[in-house]
């Protein structure tokens, strides 16, 4: 039946009876869709402690995390859950941090900033954490940032890049490198490696991180005698590509910068490859997932993307990581777990090295960081805690990122 | 000119995609005057039945591999959507609009939030599998149609022919456009209305599973939440051709397609969705009923 049948007094009854019935169906799927979007994980639960953040914040360091554990691109924030908990797995191993054992308290916000505010929101004034750890995508770290800034705890982002994360702000910290840098390496290495002077530029134009990064790279480039000869843009989540890729072909560049996301870039190799363009695609540490070679196939074999790291790198700390991370999850290691590794170990040596759970003192701590040595670099900070640390370009030949170069700030 | 004609084949078969999903939101609201907001769930189903039939039945070579799983997914796919029109929406038949469409929304976001837990698809994407070899079919003065958009477009235009004949020709499109005309009335008349009502879920759900598939074919990456934009997309394309009407749909899926290519090529590639929604906004605000809104009477 439509609705456009009359109401009469004989309907009425019907109608009524099925009010409460749609109404709770509403209601039910509500609490489902909010029951999925919620995870608490103990890294390590030790018994007999209390659950609720107040309690044990007598016995306990509160780590609180934010990480996209399911959205569109949830290998990142798989990737930093997994290194933060395999850091503080060891360090509780080795007899926690003064004396006291760490526990993460993880809330996924769903790859959406709204869900990041309110995650750290939660974390900060419910479970009264002592660090803040997240995000590694800088739209959400950037919704994140003001909470910690007003409620006075430090925050530590393993993975943001983009300069306006930490940019005026006391509590926010960073354990990975820059986009201005960033953008330059890629700039520099298309310049002076690859020898590029004509490239063209595809943007997520939704996406702060990749926006700000086709922008140092464009100026990078520019400034040393290169030419971008198109500059065309795309939002997360679009699978059609071909009519800015079309526009791109018209251009004839020598290869095309995409500092998107993994999810995307994959797509948009296979549909360059499609239009019959063969020139080396290029970006940044987005692309660093093993979903990126699933999608991407064989269209992206001889890409280049910048990175934090390469599992290469033969230093005796980083493979050693990586020996513990494959046995404890079965894979190597992207940058973003090295990060989130490396953002948990930073803040437990910064409360080790001032002695004291004071968050005012942590922040302390973590502003003076100097040499600390992360799996992903030494890390000092500088004014505007930003670590500076050398980047790695990384080229892709048989489905994985083989090391090419690195770059020093 | 080259480019030209490369956009017009790019829009095209964007456009019939878009075309295929907007036919399961127009004919059920021609039936009930209800959005189906979870038809573009049942979009994304349809391309995870896909993806999970092709790594089930290997045995299958490669060109009746595609015909097998795309009729198996539009089979399971029907199924979903009878399930969701009797539990979601079959209750509600007699109250008012409105809770009919919330409870729609509540159905989109179940199915999106479900599907992303890890015990079912898991929130990463996915790589739909090649069941169709892709290459360049003809090239005609650097204008490229790969096999992939040749069968998208040919598929869709196919279903769309079907679609066409089965409302129009038969028994039960009759039967269909009598209750979409007047529910009540057709009851009268002898016309089972909830049978009717429930075949039209089915066939628009199959509509949708065949986009799915498609979509995984030219699109390789699939998610749990690739249904909202295109959904949403397709929504437009409804509401541009007159959302009720047959041919609206797929006039709308293909305007759509076609002006989001010409914006790109022609304007600036940040406005692609703004265009897109922009029309929405015109359209609703100079021609409520849409395109064949009026000049057509019947609606399907």
């Amino acid at each position: 039946m439509t609705c456009r049948q009359s109401r009469g007094p004989l309907d009425r009854g019907v109608g009524r009876s099925a009010i409460p019935r749609g109404a709770s169906l509403v209601l039910l799927c509500a609490v489902v869709a909010l029951a999925g979007c919620e995870r608490k994980s103990g890294a390590r639960s030790a018994p007999g402690l209390g659950t609720g953040g107040g309690s044990s914040e007598a016995t306990e360091i509160l780590f609180g995390e934010v990480a996209s554990l399911t959205g569109p691109e949830a290998t990142f924030g798989q990737s930093q859950s997994r290194g933060i908990a395999l850091a503080v797995k060891e360090i509780n191993e080795a007899g926690g941090v003064l004396g006291r054992p760490i526990r993460v308290i993880t809330y996924d916000n769903q790859g959406k900033p709204t869900e990041s505010a309110a995650a750290a929101h939660r974390l900060v004034v419910r479970d009264r954490v002592h660090v803040l750890l997240g995000e590694v995508a800088s739209s959400r770290s950037l919704a994140m940032a003001p909470i910690a800034e007003e409620h006075g705890v430090p925050m530590i982002s393993p993975a943001s890049t983009n300069p306006r994360v930490t940019e005026g702000r006391q509590w926010v910290f960073r354990t990975c490198f820059i986009d201005p840098f960033q953008g330059r390496v890629m700039a520099r290495f298309a310049r002076e490696e690859l020898g590029l002077t004509r490239v063209a530029v595809l943007r997520d134009v939704r996406n702060d991180y990749s926006v700000g990064l086709a922008n140092f790279f464009v100026d990078a480039f520019t400034e040393l005698g290169g030419t971008v000869v198109s500059d065309q843009s795309y939002s997360a989540g679009d699978i059609d590509f071909r009519s800015q890729l079309t526009e791109i072909r018209a251009k004839n560049p020598e290869a095309i910068y995409v500092p998107g996301y993994y999810t995307d870039v994959g797509l948009i190799a296979r549909q360059v490859r499609e239009l019959g363009m063969n020139v080396p695609l290029m970006g940044g540490d987005g692309w660093d997932s093993s979903k990126l070679y699933e999608i991407g196939g064989d269209a992206l074999e001889g890409s280049f993307f910048s990175n934090h790291y390469s599992f290469e790198n033969p230093d005796p700390i980083v493979q050693g990581f990586i020996a513990r991370y494959r046995e404890a999850y079965g894979e190597v290691p992207d940058a973003l777990a090295a990060l989130g590794y490396d953002a948990a170990r930073l803040a437990a040596d910064a409360i080790a090295r001032v002695g004291s759970l004071e968050r005012a003192a942590i922040r302390y701590a973590l502003a003076t960081t100097r040499e600390f040595r992360g799996v992903t670099g030494t890390i000092t900070m500088d004014d505007h805690h930003n670590p500076v640390k050398p980047a790695v370009v990384l080229k892709i030949r048989n489905r994985a990122a083989t090391f090419a170069r690195t770059i020093e700030p | 000119m080259t480019e030209f004609f490369q956009h017009l084949v790019n829009g095209l078969s964007l456009g019939s995609v878009y075309a295929l999903i907007a036919l399961g939101y127009t004919m059920v609201y021609g039936v009930l005057q209800l959005i189906n907001f979870a038809h573009a769930e049942v979009f994304m189903l349809g391309a995870f039945s896909g993806y999970y039939l092709a790594s089930w039945l290997p045995a299958f070579q490669r060109g009746p591999r595609f015909l097998v799983v795309l009729s198996l997914s539009m089979a399971i796919c029907a199924g979903i959507g009878v399930v969701i029109e009797r539990f979601a929406y079959r209750p509600l038949r007699n109250s008012p609009r409105l809770n009919a469409l919330i409870t729609a929304m509540g159905v989109s976001m179940l199915i999106q939030a479900i599907g992303q837990l890890p015990f079912f698809m898991g929130p990463s994407p996915r790589f739909f599998p090649p069941l169709l070899p892709n290459r360049s079919l003809l090239s005609v003065a650097g204008v490229g149609v790969t096999t992939l958009q040749a069968v998208t477009l040919g598929s869709a235009v196919l279903l769309m022919i079907g679609l066409h004949r089965l409302v129009f020709h038969t028994r039960f499109g009759a039967a269909m456009r009598a209750v979409s005309f007047d529910g009540r009335t057709a009851g009268l008349m002898g016309i089972d209305a909830n049978r009717v009502i429930a075949l039209t879920f089915m066939v628009g759900s199959a509509l949708a599973a065949a986009a799915g598939i498609l979509v995984g074919l030219s699109y390789p990456r699939i998610e749990p939440t690739m249904g909202v934009l295109l959904g949403l997309k397709a929504f437009v394309a409804a509401v541009l051709g007159g959302i009720g009407n047959i041919r609206g749909a797929m006039v709308g899926g293909m305007t759509i397609g076609l002006v989001e290519a010409m914006a790109v090529g022609y304007g600036s590639s940040s406005y692609r969705d703004a265009v897109a929604f922009g029309i929405l906004i015109l359209v609703l605000v100079f021609k409520p009923s849409g395109i064949f809104g009026k000049a057509v009477v019947e609606k399907v």
